[in-house]
């Protein structure tokens, strides 16, 4: 007897009454109330900090509400600790995964279970999940460790997992944000399925508004921990829900992106290069890869396909086997004396462990393409006037926010640590721009921002190399666009010609 | 005379039955500090848990007149420095390495100072099994004279793998060794797996160190272990974190460790200082060749402080 067998099934409605939060002085959230029929999918809007965290974090117990109901199935709750949520069968997916990477799939779902055997029987375990696994629409390898599924697999485990455990009302908090826009659409789509046959209902945290028309029945926006517009997703255009999201400040201007064909010459030059991958198994192979002054180069392709490799080929941190690396017709190592040079410059994804110093401070940080430099020659004692002086402008000029100079990067969020980099990186003469998936977990205004400084690069002259696994970034951006598949370069369109279909198919390579 | 009838079959005899019997103490405190590493700790206090055990195992044994007394005295002392580190590990910011060393002088401090007057009285040894009855060889005989704190080490090996395949509690372990914010999600108190781990661990090192004073060499000195409880930390990640590899990783130590006594048996004297550092040797070769800079480590626990 699985767990499942012996609760209720069945989606459940939730419904929230006047929650508010106060932390001290500040209100998070302020007389919020949200009404999740059973079995609807329902989407909460918002940009970031605008409450949509601290109001779920309410609704499982994480928090103790300063004031305000719930109702759990038309009866009122009162949940004080995530394992009174559980037991009313609400659960939430996590925006970080919550699956133990070295354990399978099995023992993942196994050992969360809270009544979990003392002793294990495999064998009868999983008689049981193949069973359960026969009811759900997704199938994931359960014998195979976490580690080594892809993110959309990691996120459907995310999902079967509340689902083995009998949970009715589910929170996703960003359930897309990790995942390619194909690998979005069929998990998006399942749950929308589980939704409209009964089993669950969901409340989903997100800043896309295409996920929310093409998935949602209601949606409830948040603003500055007030809600401050609802209703049924049929009703409701983009632009309302922009507005509700945004107030009425106006949008930031986009930088504008003439395609001018105009690209100069080639900057950089990946030449028959040869790696081994991650797994040392397979092999990374760029036959031939130019990117000339004044053009974005999109990479685009399906996670797990030698784009990380690529990238660190490109920034010195994997060897290559074969081939060579020119930069301006020159060899390139990528050492620090050839990257200043040449002026190139990189921004790797998730910024903080790729290119950062987490502990150190925001002026640290931004220093560290030139603290040793003074002039052309070096220096040996750190400037730290300057330095300061240098961070001061570069962080009113990205509009980091940051509480002072001195504070450890770390303590900065997501968008502010990608500004931040992108700040050091962008500073001075840039002649190649080496990007990889710039607007990871990002939101609305955020990505925007940072994809304009991105065109800006281009339009003064820089060469940019942009591996995305966001398509749409990619489309939107590139002057040319490249698919990498199976550690290969599969196709080499300009954008103007490019047929989204064409790069799906060459994406799941199928063509 | 019965060298000669085996001749150069001696070598691999004496390195057999020395790699049982050196590889003992290997085993028991390896798989302690893999229960340890794989709740997410590393105790490096082993050593000094290792030569405490030796000591209080004989002295338990000596005076009760029981070997069992003495190998019971020293898992209770080993459990009492793994409770130890455990619980200062408990405290935030605090580091498991830092600590570990200096449980590991405290153990040996307190040992020599405990162990004074157990220099020279005579302890009871621990029984073993004589498997080579059938032979006439003395060699052979005396190769396969198994201890019984061997045989529970082996069965201890394959007791710890099937708890972390198929026990909840197994499986626990490997989760907050794993990943600390999945555990806490789970509902899990990593602290306390953690700190039962790590007095388990420090249970089978004392275990380990009773077995050098009771069976072989069989009498407590200062001198009594040759780095054994530091060297089963490069053994462990030799072993993957699995403690069936242990076994045989162990008995690949202790292989090593009986080159230079099985060498100077059949009269091979040049050098044989060379032959003893044999096992030490091997640590480094091993750990060189099993390393990479283009693979991750595979099987390290996630929150184990050398691999983050």
């Amino acid at each position: 007897m699985s767990l499942r067998d012996r609760l209720p099934t069945g989606a459940i409605g939730v419904e929230t009454i006047g929650m508010t939060m106060r932390f001290g002085a500040f209100t998070a959230l302020d007389d919020v109330s949200i009404k999740v029929a059973p079995g609807a999918l329902h989407a909460l809007l918002g940009e970031n900090g605008a409450g949509k965290s601290t109001l779920v974090k309410c609704m499982m117990g994480f928090y103790e509400a300063t004031a305000g109901q719930m109702l759990v199935a038309g009866k009122e709750a009162r949940i004080t600790a995530p394992n009174a949520a559980h037991a009313l069968g609400m659960g939430m997916v996590y925006q970080h995964f919550t699956l133990v990477p070295s354990l399978t799939a099995a023992e993942n779902l196994v050992i969360s279970r809270e009544d979990a055997p003392a002793i294990i029987n495999w064998r009868r375990e999983h008689a049981n999940l193949s069973a359960f696994m026969e009811r759900m629409p997704f199938k994931i390898p359960l014998d195979q460790p976490v580690r080594a599924l892809s993110a959309g697999e990691k996120q459907k485990l995310e999902i079967l997992k509340q689902l083995y455990l009998g949970r009715r009302f589910l929170i996703l908090d960003e359930p897309t944000s990790v995942l390619t826009p194909d690998e979005a659409d069929e998990v998006l789509g399942h749950v929308r399925g589980l939704c409209r046959a009964g089993e669950i209902s969901v409340l989903m945290i997100t800043h896309k508004f295409r996920e929310v028309t093409a998935y949602a029945d209601s949606v409830s926006v948040l603003r500055r921990g007030q809600l401050v517009g609802e209703g049924a997703v049929a009703e409701l255009e983009h632009a309302d829900m922009a507005r509700m999201m945004m107030g009425d400040a106006a949008a930031a201007a986009s930088a504008p992106r003439a395609k001018s064909a105009a690209s100069g010459a080639p900057v950089l030059a990946v030449e028959g290069a040869k790696a081994a991958d991650r797994s040392g198994v397979k092999s990374i192979d760029i036959e031939d890869l130019v990117v000339r002054a004044g053009e974005i180069v999109g990479v685009a392709g399906v996670s797990g396909n030698g784009q990380p490799e690529l990238m660190e080929i490109l920034t010195g941190q994997r060897p290559i086997e074969a081939g060579a690396i020119k930069v301006k017709g020159a060899p390139y190592s990528a050492r620090r004396a050839e990257a200043r040079a040449h002026a190139v410059r990189y921004l790797p994804e998730e910024p903080l462990h790729n290119a950062c110093a987490p502990r150190m401070s925001v002026t640290e940080n931004i220093a560290f393409r030139s603290f040793d430099a003074n002039g052309a020659s070096d220096r040996f004692w750190l400037a730290n006037g300057e330095m300061r002086r240098r961070a001061a402008e570069l962080v009113t000029a990205f509009k980091v926010k940051t509480t002072s100079l001195d504070s450890p990067i770390s303590s900065l969020s997501g968008g502010n640590v990608q500004r931040a980099t992108l700040a050091r990186e962008l500073s001075g003469d840039v002649d190649l721009l080496i990007i990889s998936n710039p607007c990871f977990g990002l939101d609305f205004s955020a990505v925007a921002e940072i994809r304009d400084r991105i065109v800006a690069a281009r339009n003064a002259g820089a060469a940019v190399l942009l591996i995305s696994e966001d398509l749409d970034e990619i489309l939107e951006l590139a002057d040319r666009i490249l698919v990498m598949s199976e550690g290969r370069i599969s196709y080499d369109r300009p954008a103007a010609e490019a047929d989204r279909g064409e790069i799906g198919r060459h994406m799941g390579g199928r063509a | 005379m019965a060298d000669s009838d085996l001749g150069l079959w001696a070598i691999p005899l004496a390195i057999l039955g020395g790699a049982v019997r050196v590889s003992t103490p290997f085993l028991f405190v390896s798989l302690g500090e893999v229960l340890t590493e794989r709740s997410g700790r590393i105790n490096l206090g082993l050593e000094g848990t290792l030569v405490f055990g030796a000591m209080a195992g004989y002295a338990i044994a000596f005076h009760t007149g029981s070997p069992w007394l003495g190998v019971l005295a020293a898992a209770g002392a080993g459990a009492l420095f793994g409770l130890l580190h455990g619980l200062i590990c408990s405290v935030p910011r605090v580091n498991d390495i830092a600590v570990g060393i200096a449980l590991m002088l405290l153990g040996l401090g307190l040992a020599f100072f405990f162990g004074k007057p157990y220099i020279k009285p005579v302890a009871p040894d621990l029984p073993s099994i004589n498997f080579g009855w059938w032979s006439t060889y003395p060699q052979v005989q005396a190769a396969l004279r198994v201890n019984v704190l061997f045989l529970i080490g082996v069965a201890a090996a394959i007791l710890l793998w099937w708890m972390f395949r198929a026990t909840r509690l197994g499986l626990l372990i490997r989760v907050v060794g794993d990943s600390t914010d999945a555990a806490r999600a789970m509902g899990v108190r990593p602290a306390r797996i953690r700190t039962l781990a790590t007095m388990a661990g420090g249970a089978f090192a004392g275990v380990g160190g009773a077995y050098l004073s009771l069976f072989y060499p069989g009498s407590w000195n200062e001198g009594i272990s040759s780095g054994q409880g530091l060297m089963a930390v490069a053994l462990v990640i030799f072993a993957r974190w699995n403690p069936i590899s242990c076994f045989w990783a162990a008995i690949l130590f202790g292989g090593a460790g009986a080159l230079g006594p099985a060498l100077q048996s059949v009269g091979v004297s040049e050098g044989y200082y060379l032959f003893y550092a044999a096992p030490y040797v091997l640590t480094l070769g091993v750990l060189i060749a099993t390393s990479s800079p283009n693979r991750a480590m595979t099987g390290a626990p996630g929150e184990l402080s050398i691999t983050k």
